[in-house]
């Protein structure tokens, strides 16, 4: 039993197109010894009302994360560029389509 | 920052009603009490299984057969759903499964009865399900992000259980007078059962005020149980059957039901284990679990060899 930690399926997380034309939303995750199975077990479990149209598997540890305690530091390049905004430009008085 | 710091940040956050994840800094406490309580409820889910899943191969017709079927298997989604949420915390799936079949985690003391005739299924998908929806309404607003999203995928997918149950009984309650006579048992045996779902009263509840917090729980035990004997009532009365209960009445002031005593003293056997069914429920998990070993092994060693190969 000491070994058993190490023999766990590995981790993937599952992202779903729940239609075409949209973005693969995250749902969650599953254990699965490869990638098909990890594919057929989330259709399996995150697909049983016809919510999916398609289905990514990614390997849990293949993902990296920004750390949320730099969040302030990591995201403030943008925050002071209020020019990428439209609303940042006064547009004449009756001017239209713009 | 200071451990201070960080606590007074997380609160502010729980308080501006802004989800945890994973990733942020939570007192170790609140991962605590949150592997605790999703664990807890995987388990449920899965050992939830049994009462009905002893009633597929008998089930009175095919389409009957292929619901429950549909039922049973929609609640081994649920577990990995609040398994796949727990995890989020740290602790492994393996962890979380040998504590269950070690004995040493809970599970909701309602599938320790045993599902004795048909018409416990349609009691079981009606009360208990329906009790269980109620909670996860709630915890669909709890403050941990995993375990809100699971709830809400959970929620989508109940009132199917619900109203399926429901069904069984009204079929029943058409039916000769045998049949009523069931249906009527089994509401018997699963309505105080069904309300001990909701766990102790708040005042003797160990966890209630700091879960209330923390906003990992958003109602109290009490309130939620109100909620569902006022839902309920109506629907045992729609399709003629009695409640179980001399006490309950309607109360015009409050505009709730007024309603009876539960045997505290029964729900804490169960939860001790002394339940009617708690050794044959562990039994039957350990016995899957084991007899799953292989085909777990299994897969593992070919995923290996099909990794090896291409590497090579
Ligand atoms: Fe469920
Ligand atoms: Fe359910």
């Amino acid at each position: 039993m000491a070994t058993k930690h190490e023999k766990d399926w590995p981790l993937w997380e599952i992202f779903i197109q729940s239609k075409r034309g949209l973005d693969h939303k995250h749902v969650g995750s599953l254990h699965a010894a490869d990638a098909q199975m990890a594919v057929e077990n989330a259709r399996d479990v995150y697909t049983r009302r016809g919510e999916g149209n398609s289905i990514w598997a990614v390997r849990a540890s293949d993902i990296h994360a920004s750390r949320p305690e730099d969040q302030g530091a990591f995201f403030d390049p943008a925050d002071d560029k209020v020019y990428r905004h439209p609303t940042f430009y006064p547009m004449p008085e009756g001017v239209k389509y713009i | 920052m200071s451990a201070q710091d960080n606590e007074a940040l997380f609160q502010q956050r729980v308080d501006d009603e802004q989800k945890v994840e994973p990733r942020d800094w939570m007192p170790a406490e609140y991962r605590k009490n949150l592997v605790r309580q999703i664990s807890q409820h995987a388990h449920s889910e899965v050992v939830g299984m049994l009462p009905e899943g002893n009633w597929i191969t008998r089930a009175p017709s095919l389409r009957r057969k292929a619901i429950l079927l549909a039922k049973v298997q929609d609640e081994a989604g649920h577990g990995l759903y609040l398994y796949s949420a727990a995890e989020t915390l740290g602790t492994g799936r393996d962890e979380m499964i040998d504590q269950l079949l070690a004995g040493k985690a809970k599970y909701s003391s309602i599938f320790n009865y045993p599902s004795l005739t048909w018409a416990d299924i349609g009691a079981i998908g009606w009360l208990v399900d329906g009790a269980a929806i109620i909670n996860q309404v709630m915890l669909c607003r709890t403050s941990y992000g995993p375990y809100s999203r699971a709830m809400v995928r959970i929620c989508k997918e109940e009132s199917f259980h619900n109203r399926q149950g429901y069904d069984i009984l009204v079929t029943l309650c058409k039916g000769t007078p045998a049949q009523k006579a069931m249906a009527q048992d089994a509401l018997d045996r699963w309505w105080w059962p069904s309300l001990m779902m909701f766990g102790p009263s708040d005042k003797d509840s160990p966890h209630s005020a700091q879960s209330m917090k923390w906003k990992i729980k958003r109602q109290g035990n009490d309130e939620l149980r109100q909620v569902f004997i006022d839902r309920t009532v109506p629907q045992a009365e729609l399709i003629g059957l009695k409640v179980p209960d001399p006490k309950l009445k309607w109360n015009e002031s409050t505009q709730h039901y007024d309603w009876g005593e539960i045997n505290w003293e029964e729900f804490h056997q169960v939860i001790q284990g002394n339940g009617p069914c708690n050794a044959e429920r562990m039994a039957a998990r350990r016995k899957a679990h084991a007899e799953g070993a292989w085909v777990r092994e299994a897969a593992l060693a070919y995923a290996e060899k099909k990794a090896k190969r291409k590497a090579a």
